[in-house]
């Protein structure tokens, strides 16, 4: 969309890869691993998206009714995009996603079902989708988010997001994870 | 009611063009096009888009260019010939599929003085 994108000169991670396991601060056992193309986990993301409350919806997303979110889905679990998911057990508890923007780039997003917020899973969620994404040759990285959302861009901001456009409704932050060729 | 359209924002899409079109004239009296830019991003003529949106719509209205800032000069139109609604494409989205406010958008909303109807 705007191949005049500006990114940070600094290359940050390195980020940890998936799978990755840790104990989240509920005690809850969460593994991170990518989407594994197959029905069952597509269902337990669209069931993740259906219960997702709708005062947490950021610009539009996730959807509101139910063939929204699967004609959504489709796009964003294409073969070109990268996507992690964060299971407790059988459920899917939160999600990452990189979808390729047509100029070599990539627009992150990250959500987490409500009862596993604030548990440090959304900071391994976008940490080792960064790693991953390095690990198959991603440059650089860029999202926007809502200006009064400081608990995301404080998230962001942890990691090594910079703000690079703020002039617009939404701040725009992007990360480069390997020089360019 | 007068209604005044813009389109052709950077990220407007030959069908939103359509769409707002259609929407606007569905509560015009008086319909007004202006053109914000000479070409899509993927290099279409938007007078096209425009003159063949109008046609098989079967609609009569004024097409206006604007020159300079779009956004400015569809809050100047809209002043200068009592414009009762200002009508744009406002479904455009990221990969991703976030809903994008564009700076042309985002200038009417805070700076005209009419109702502003996005169209989604």
């Amino acid at each position: 969309m705007s191949s005049d994108r500006r990114y940070p000169e600094t290359v940050s991670g390195p980020f940890e890869k998936p799978p990755v396991r840790f104990a989240d601060r509920e005690e809850r056992d969460i593994e991170i691993r990518p989407y594994d193309g197959s029905d069952a986990e597509y269902e337990a993301l669209a069931e993740m998206y259906v219960e997702f409350d709708p005062s947490d919806r950021a610009q539009g997303i996730p959807p509101g009714r139910e063939s929204r979110v699967r004609t959504w889905l489709d796009g964003i679990l294409a073969e070109d995009c990268y996507n992690l998911i964060a299971w407790d057990g059988d459920t899917a508890a939160g999600h990452s996603t990189l979808v390729p923007d047509g100029d070599d780039d990539y627009e992150l997003a990250i959500f987490v079902l409500q009862d596993y917020q604030e548990a440090g899973i959304g900071t391994h969620l976008i940490e080792s989708l960064l790693g991953y994404g390095y690990s198959e040759g991603i440059n650089c990285v860029w999202l926007t988010v809502e200006r009064w959302n400081h608990a995301a861009v404080s998230l962001y901001e942890k990691v090594g997001f910079e703000t690079t456009g703020a002039e617009s409704f939404e701040l725009e932050m992007a990360i480069r994870i390997s020089e360019d060729e | 009611m007068n209604v005044l359209v813009g389109v052709g924002s950077p990220n407007d899409s030959p069908a939103a063009i359509e769409q707002t079109i259609q929407r606007a004239a569905m509560v015009a009296d008086e319909l007004t096009v202006a053109i914000l830019s000479p070409e899509s991003a993927d290099g279409e003529s938007l007078d096209a888009t425009v003159a063949t949106t109008l046609d098989e719509q079967d609609l009569t209205a004024s097409v206006r260019h604007i020159e300079g800032e779009p956004g400015s000069g569809l809050v100047d139109l809209a002043e200068a010939e009592a414009v009762d609604e200002i009508v744009l494409a406002g479904g455009q989205t990221s990969p991703m599929g976030k809903i994008r406010i564009d700076n042309t958008v985002e200038f009417v909303l805070l700076n005209a003085h009419t109702t502003v109807t996005l169209v989604r």
